[in-house]
């Protein structure tokens, strides 16, 4: 089947504006801003049963829909901090097939009225960024930005804007503070960002592959969208997949493909061909997932990876094979959240360093059976108690790798 | 001289991104600029950038301290960071690292002798299907190079020792 989002894979050259506009590009834009009423647009997405990319899964057009028409200006902001560990898909559509994620975010704009949108890259994409600006100049140039666009009364801007190396920063308030020139720590909400965003104002944050799904479900419909996928969750999805497979690399499938597929299909299956041990599914904010012949025929939608102890989020599949013991693996996503910790509430900042004096402790093979009973300890009493999903997503690789893989343990502070 | 006077297309440029009254939200890519000759975020840099955007030095050092691109000290001209975060490791990045580190006679951290290049270890840098690989941060901007070698890594070195910059 020809790609729907990486495009590129097979029409070389669709990174320039020439090559895309042949090949149907801003079809899609000139029928919303020409032809339809932003609430039209707003409907088209709901019914398509397009649900965000960035891993919370919201239903993008509900999403659209509150956003508050009573408070003025609008914004729309493109989530491209991208910094969950496994996670590369954002990446490659911005390097390779820029102007879809570019034309999605415009119609987005025109759905709720924005005039202007941020693309919020994380500052490691330093060079992705000086690129997308070019590609935003070729747009204004071609009349597709700015003012009365395409003969319509709709106007609008799209500006990049850098982060510089915070994690907490793809937490959407979060990233909204970095914009205003702050530090990156999430607000209290609610209110959420289509009530209060922006400088205040309602804005709308998507996550990069989320609008570039937008222009295909506009040019082909909501029914064609849903066809594609399961009922839960419909449309095509970036699998990034990493880890102990013989070829890493993203790979857009429908959603309801096995883990089986993904991993021996598409990956090539494991390096060496030893035998698979655990899955994360949704990068180092994962719950461990214990491989077996079950796990590896549950089709990768939303519901049925919560039926073998996981979360799809923003499908970021890890594999890990049996040279691995899961104890370093905890200590390698506890050394990451105790890294990017905000700061801003305690059972996060307290509790993800002493878990790292933990598993550092236990992982160095002078540990003892008590260090690890205190450590799921102090990871269940984090749950529930975060101000954010950062505290909450570091306790999961820790309480299902102990539950679930408890002879790992027991070897490291034996040996 | 302060930036605006050193750098006014790019100033200019950075301010118009955002809502006159918002002016605030320009601190980070001015940060950027200012870091880009340095290496470093200068206490003159500070004073320049609190009075231009009038806030205080303080607001502006605190982002200088929560965000890890930014640095208040100088290192070596370049720094090369090295991801080591989960999936990068499961395809040996910390043996990579170990092993550069060797190959340099410096610990993880320290800086080359003629002080062109530090070393360090970073998290995910979205590229985990490209390991080993790390960014370098320096007079060129951030640039990223994948499925590295050690061997490699020191032909890089050589070169940037060479030409003084990064070449594509
Ligand atoms: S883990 Fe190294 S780039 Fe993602």
């Amino acid at each position: 089947m020809a790609h729907i989002l990486l495009r590129h894979r097979d029409i070389p050259d669709i990174n320039r504006l020439d090559v895309y506009q042949k090949n149907g590009g801003f079809e899609a834009f000139k029928k919303a801003v020409t032809a339809m009423k932003p609430t039209e647009v707003t409907d088209v997405v709901k019914a398509s049963g397009l649900r965000g990319r960035g891993g919370a899964g919201f239903p993008t057009g509900m999403k659209w829909s509150f956003i508050d028409n009573k408070n003025w200006p609008h914004y729309v902001v493109a989530n491209a901090d991208e910094s969950e560990p496994g996670t590369f898909k954002d990446r490659e559509i911005m390097e390779s097939n820029p102007f879809q994620f570019l034309e999605g975010l415009a119609i987005a704009s025109y759905a709720v009225g924005a005039t202007a949108a941020y693309i919020y890259l994380r500052g490691e994409f330093w060079q992705v960024a000086a690129f997308l600006d070019e590609r935003i100049a070729d747009m204004e140039k071609a009349g597709l930005l700015g003012d009365k666009i395409l003969g319509s009364d709709y106007s609008l801007k799209i500006f990049t804007h850098l982060g510089a190396g915070a994690y907490i920063c793809g937490e959407e308030t979060a990233l909204l503070e970095s914009i205003e020139g702050k530090r990156g720590q999430p607000r209290i909400r609610p209110p959420f960002p289509p009530a209060v965003g922006l400088y205040g104002k309602p804005t709308i944050v998507n996550n990069v592959e989320t609008f570039t799904n937008v222009p295909p479900i506009l040019v082909n419909g909501a029914d064609w969208y849903k066809s594609l996928g399961t009922p839960d969750s419909a449309g095509v999805k970036i699998f990034s997949l990493s880890g102990r497979v013989k070829n890493p690399g993203n790979y857009e499938l429908p959603f309801g493909v096995t883990f089986r597929k993904l991993v021996y299909e598409y990956g090539g299956g494991i390096i060496d061909d030893r035998p698979i041990k655990a899955i994360m599914p949704a990068g180092a904010s994962s719950s461990l997932i214990v491989v077996d012949d079950k796990a590896l025929d549950t089709p990768m939608d939303y519901a049925s990876v919560r039926t073998i102890g996981g979360d799809l989020g923003s499908a970021s599949v890890i594999v890990i094979d049996d040279t691995v013991s899961i104890d370093w693996v905890i200590n390698k996503t506890i050394h990451f959240f105790k890294h990017e910790s905000c700061g801003k509430c305690t059972p996060c900042r307290e509790g993800n360093y002493w878990m790292l004096h933990m598993t550092e402790r236990i992982h160095s093979g002078t540990g003892t059976q008590a260090d690890v009973d205190l450590l799921l300890n102090v990871a269940k009493q984090m749950q529930g108690k975060c101000l954010c999903a950062l505290g909450e997503f570091a306790t999961m690789a820790v309480v299902t790798g102990i539950e679930r893989f408890p002879q790992d343990f027991q070897k490291a502070v034996k040996a | 001289m302060s930036l605006a006077q050193k750098y006014p297309n790019e100033v200019n440029q950075i301010m118009a991104k955002y809502p006159p009254q918002h002016k605030r939200s320009a601190v980070m890519p001015l940060l950027y600029l200012a870091q880009r000759e340095e290496g470093c975020v200068t206490k003159s840099a500070l004073k320049d950038i609190a009075q231009m955007l009038e806030i205080t030095e303080t607001d502006v050092a605190s982002i200088v301290g929560f965000y890890s691109l930014y640095h208040d000290q100088k290192a070596g001209k370049y720094r090369m960071q090295v991801c080591t975060d989960l999936p990068c490791a499961l395809r040996g990045a910390d043996r990579f690292l170990e092993e550069l580190c060797g190959n340099l006679g410096i610990q993880v951290g320290e800086t080359t002798a003629d002080g062109l290049v530090t070393v360090e270890g970073v998290m995910c840098l979205a590229a985990c299907d490209k390991a080993p690989m790390f960014q370098t941060q320096g007079p060129d901007g951030i640039r990223y190079h994948e499925n590295m070698t050690v061997d490699k890594t020191l032909e890089l070195i050589e070169a940037l020792k060479k030409s003084g910059r990064e070449v594509e």
